[in-house]
């Protein structure tokens, strides 16, 4: 046990070190000072076959407009390309089924908005064509939008007063070609040499030992890999997603997808303190988040390490030497309880939200961490966009904390007015009513029809199937409690707008809080305001998180996750 | 954009892929010429000749996969756990219910797991060493030989895979 524990503070310690040079790297990526380098010409290239100026500068509305019409073009194309993928002979491996439209329109609102819910099964619902030209290019263009958004939100609390947040084709076609392409083209290949395939053959047949006939799903897995770590996206190739041995083939791929899934958005941060040159601002931002990741992850790991209680009743011993201890149902061999529990611990807070092990079968109250963790999808949280709640947090801490002491809100040294503090609060008050509301309806259905079939579950475990689906497609995160049967039109169309809400919400509220702050005069800080960048104040913030943020679904979890526990 | 991402990277990844182990279509195992698995992905072993795997929700069919995604006091898949239990049982005589790994009777997360632990092989040892007439000494060594430690001895469990310790099994005489 130390061992393994030695092994998980040397992997976070190796996050935060690639993650710090990755957030410098991030600040001269987004600096608008031109650079002679060489992904200039290609960038160039790529913006005169869009015939795009990206020199123009941008208001917050014509940034968001740009990315609305960019994001409604994609969806469009997404949802025609599922939906007639059986018809498509290119890259075609066979056998695949044809989506129905609520599961086209679900399957591309959930890529388009990196939510990555998926309510079809890899090796059976989609074709090698739509994994890469639908799945893996909307996974690469939706983690560019949010780093994009984040960069101008970014670019936004600078000292300087303007009306112009940034470029957006600029932001990201630079977050495609020097972030994500070059980092998914290295993880790509390391997963390569821990036997991930990579082949357009159709499935194999073979022979077992026992002479069993065995079908062998495989296909392009490595190229949609990394990029579903890198950004925060999650949908996996193969149904049981990470879990799947070609996916995950061994403890060293398990760690190549723990680094990815932790870099961008740990960067991210380290970014926040560069580029604004506020260091102390990122090192509190990034303590508060590693403290409350850490908050809702040892729980989780000691709960799964502690086994399931019903299998001990029946005289199962779940610590037998030489053997991994704790409730292995749903988790593999080769990762164990302790591994897989950290996996899901790190995969709550980032909405990659992919799984080594299933967390339906996990233990109830871990099921609640779960819950925390994704409603407040703020402890690092996605690329660009975990900042970005964390951002709604800082203005309302601010508003709060100000009230207290009788001073002025101020940011950064720009005053923050009333439209951005409804702005913030209207976010965090809608979005749990989005998935809550949502929740309500389903648990009403399920009660009129018992025998509706959705859950494989019953009483409070299967609530918390229907709260888990929607806390997670409201957070971008996209696992799931796998026991509903989800790929009914109720299940695709509820989530579809679920996800919509979840992400262009939060995604663009920061950006108008942001391009309105802009606007503002700069005025040096004064003793007569609240001073953001100290560790009271990231005491007062860490206080309105977890009051805020995590109390929202608290009376929810007390009819789940509390409930299931209490009974057992 | 799309030509890039979709087109241009894949098949960059998939000419990559040709260098790597197994030419990126996935390692296989070949006995006498014959191709009787991949290495990764796990086989159905119900034999009592062979070493077991662990049960599995989708029964190893890995044109697909999935978890049980059973909830932990799910009253089906107590009942589910019990069955596999007494199978466990009357097929290895002589087994204290205790010393029965947990993994033994409960459903991997992909349904296609190639691996258990050494404790799981070695609980099996008894009944092999009978059906086959080999010592148990030697097979307990054989488990050893094919047992891989935690990466840098830091990371992850011990495991042995199921479908190599049973083609070295047969090759045993």
């Amino acid at each position: 046990m130390i061992t393994q524990l030695i092994g998980f503070v040397l992997l976070f310690a190796l996050a935060v070190g690639l993650a710090v040079p990755v957030g410098r790297y991030l600040s001269r990526v987004f600096s608008p000072e031109k650079s002679a380098d060489p992904f200039d010409t290609f960038d160039g290239l790529l913006y005169r076959i869009g015939g795009i100026d990206p020199n123009v500068p941008m208001t917050w509305r014509q940034y968001a407009v740009a990315l609305l019409s960019i994001n409604g073009v994609w969806l469009v194309y997404g949802f025609v390309m599922l939906l007639t993928q059986t018809a498509i002979p290119i890259w075609n491996q066979g056998g695949v089924s044809q989506m129905d439209w609520t599961l086209a329109l679900n399957t591309a609102i959930s890529f388009l908005t990196s939510t990555n819910l998926q309510h079809y099964s890899g090796e059976s619902g989609a074709t090698y064509f739509t994994q890469l030209l639908v799945l893996t290019f909307l996974q690469f263009v939706a983690a560019a939008t949010s780093l994009a958004v984040g960069v101008a939100v970014v670019r936004s609390l600078k000292q300087e007063t303007s009306n112009s947040v940034g470029n957006f084709y600029q932001d990201f076609v630079r977050s495609i070609t020097r972030v994500f392409l070059p980092l998914s083209l290295i993880g790509a290949v390391g997963l390569l040499y821990t036997g991930v395939p990579m082949t357009f053959s159709p499935y194999a047949a073979i022979k077992t030992l026992e002479g069993i006939e065995q079908t062998v799903a495989t296909g392009p897995v490595a190229a949609m890999l990394p990029i579903k770590h890198l950004g925060s996206n999650g949908g996996g190739f193969m149904g049981a997603n990470t879990a799947h041995p070609f996916e995950n083939p061994s403890m060293v791929s398990y760690i190549i997808h723990l680094i990815n899934v932790f870099l961008l958005p740990m960067a991210f941060v380290c970014f926040v303190g560069y580029f604004l040159n506020r260091r102390k601002l990122g090192t509190i931002v990034f303590t508060i988040m590693t403290g409350c990741w850490l908050a809702l992850t040892i729980p989780i790991m000691q709960q799964e390490l502690a086994g399931n209680k019903a299998i001990s009743a029946l005289g199962i011993d779940q610590s037998v030497a030489g053997a991994p201890a704790g409730n292995m149902e749903g988790k593999e061999a080769r990762f164990g309880v302790a591994a897989s529990a950290f996996y899901a611990g790190v995969n709550i807070v980032i909405p990659a939200g992919t799984l080594t092990s299933m967390h339906d079968s996990y233990t109830p109250l871990s099921g609640l961490f779960m819950l925390l963790g994704m409603q407040v999808d703020a402890f690092y949280g996605g690329v660009g966009s975990g900042f970005l709640y964390m951002f709604l947090y800082i203005i309302l801490a601010i508003f709060i904390g100000s009230l207290m002491i009788g001073r002025t809100p101020e940011l950064l040294g720009k005053k923050v007015g009333i439209v951005e503090i409804q702005i913030a609060s209207f976010v965090i008050v809608v979005l749990p009513l989005l998935y809550m509301g949502a929740t309500a309806i389903a648990a009403v259905i399920q009660n009129a029809n018992p025998d509706i079939g959705w859950l494989s579950n019953g009483g409070p475990h299967g609530f918390t199937t229907m709260l888990y689906e929607y806390v997670s497609s409201a957070g971008g995160n996209g696992s799931g409690f796998e026991g509903l049967a989800d790929n009914t039109p109720f299940w695709n169309l509820s989530t579809a707008v679920v996800m919509l809400g979840g992400r262009y919400i939060p995604l663009l509220a920061p950006l108008a809080i942001g391009g309105i702050l802009l606007a503002k005069r700069y005025v040096p800080p004064t003793a007569g305001v609240l001073p953001t960048e100290s560790w009271t104040f990231g005491l007062l913030l860490t206080a309105v998180i977890i009051i805020i943020g995590a109390l929202c679904i608290f009376p929810a979890a007390a009819l789940g996750p509390i409930s299931e526990f209490l009974n057992q | 954009m799309l030509i890039l991402l979709s087109v241009i990277y894949p098949l960059v990844v998939a000419g990559i892929a040709k260098l790597a182990p197994g030419g990126g279509a996935g390692e296989t195992v070949t006995v006498n010429g014959k191709v009787v698995g991949y290495a990764r992905i796990g086989q159905k072993f119900t034999e009592d000749r062979y070493f077991n795997s662990r049960p599995s929700a989708v029964d190893y069919n890995a044109a697909g996969s999935a978890g049980s995604n059973k909830g932990p006091s799910n009253p089906d898949y107590l009942k589910t756990v019990q069955a596999r239990i007494d199978t466990f049982l009357v097929h290895n005589p002589g087994v204290q219910k205790t010393d029965i790994p947990a993994e033994l009777v409960t459903a991997s997360g992909s349904g296609l797991d190639p691996d258990l632990s050494p404790a799981a092989a070695k609980i099996q040892v008894r009944r092999i060493a009978k059906v086959r007439g080999i010592t148990d000494d030697r097979l307990n060594q054989l488990i050893d030989e094919q047992t891989k430690g935690p990466l840098l001895g830091l990371f992850g469990p011990s495991t042995v895979n199921v479908l190599a310790l049973n083609v070295a099994l047969d090759a045993l005489k």
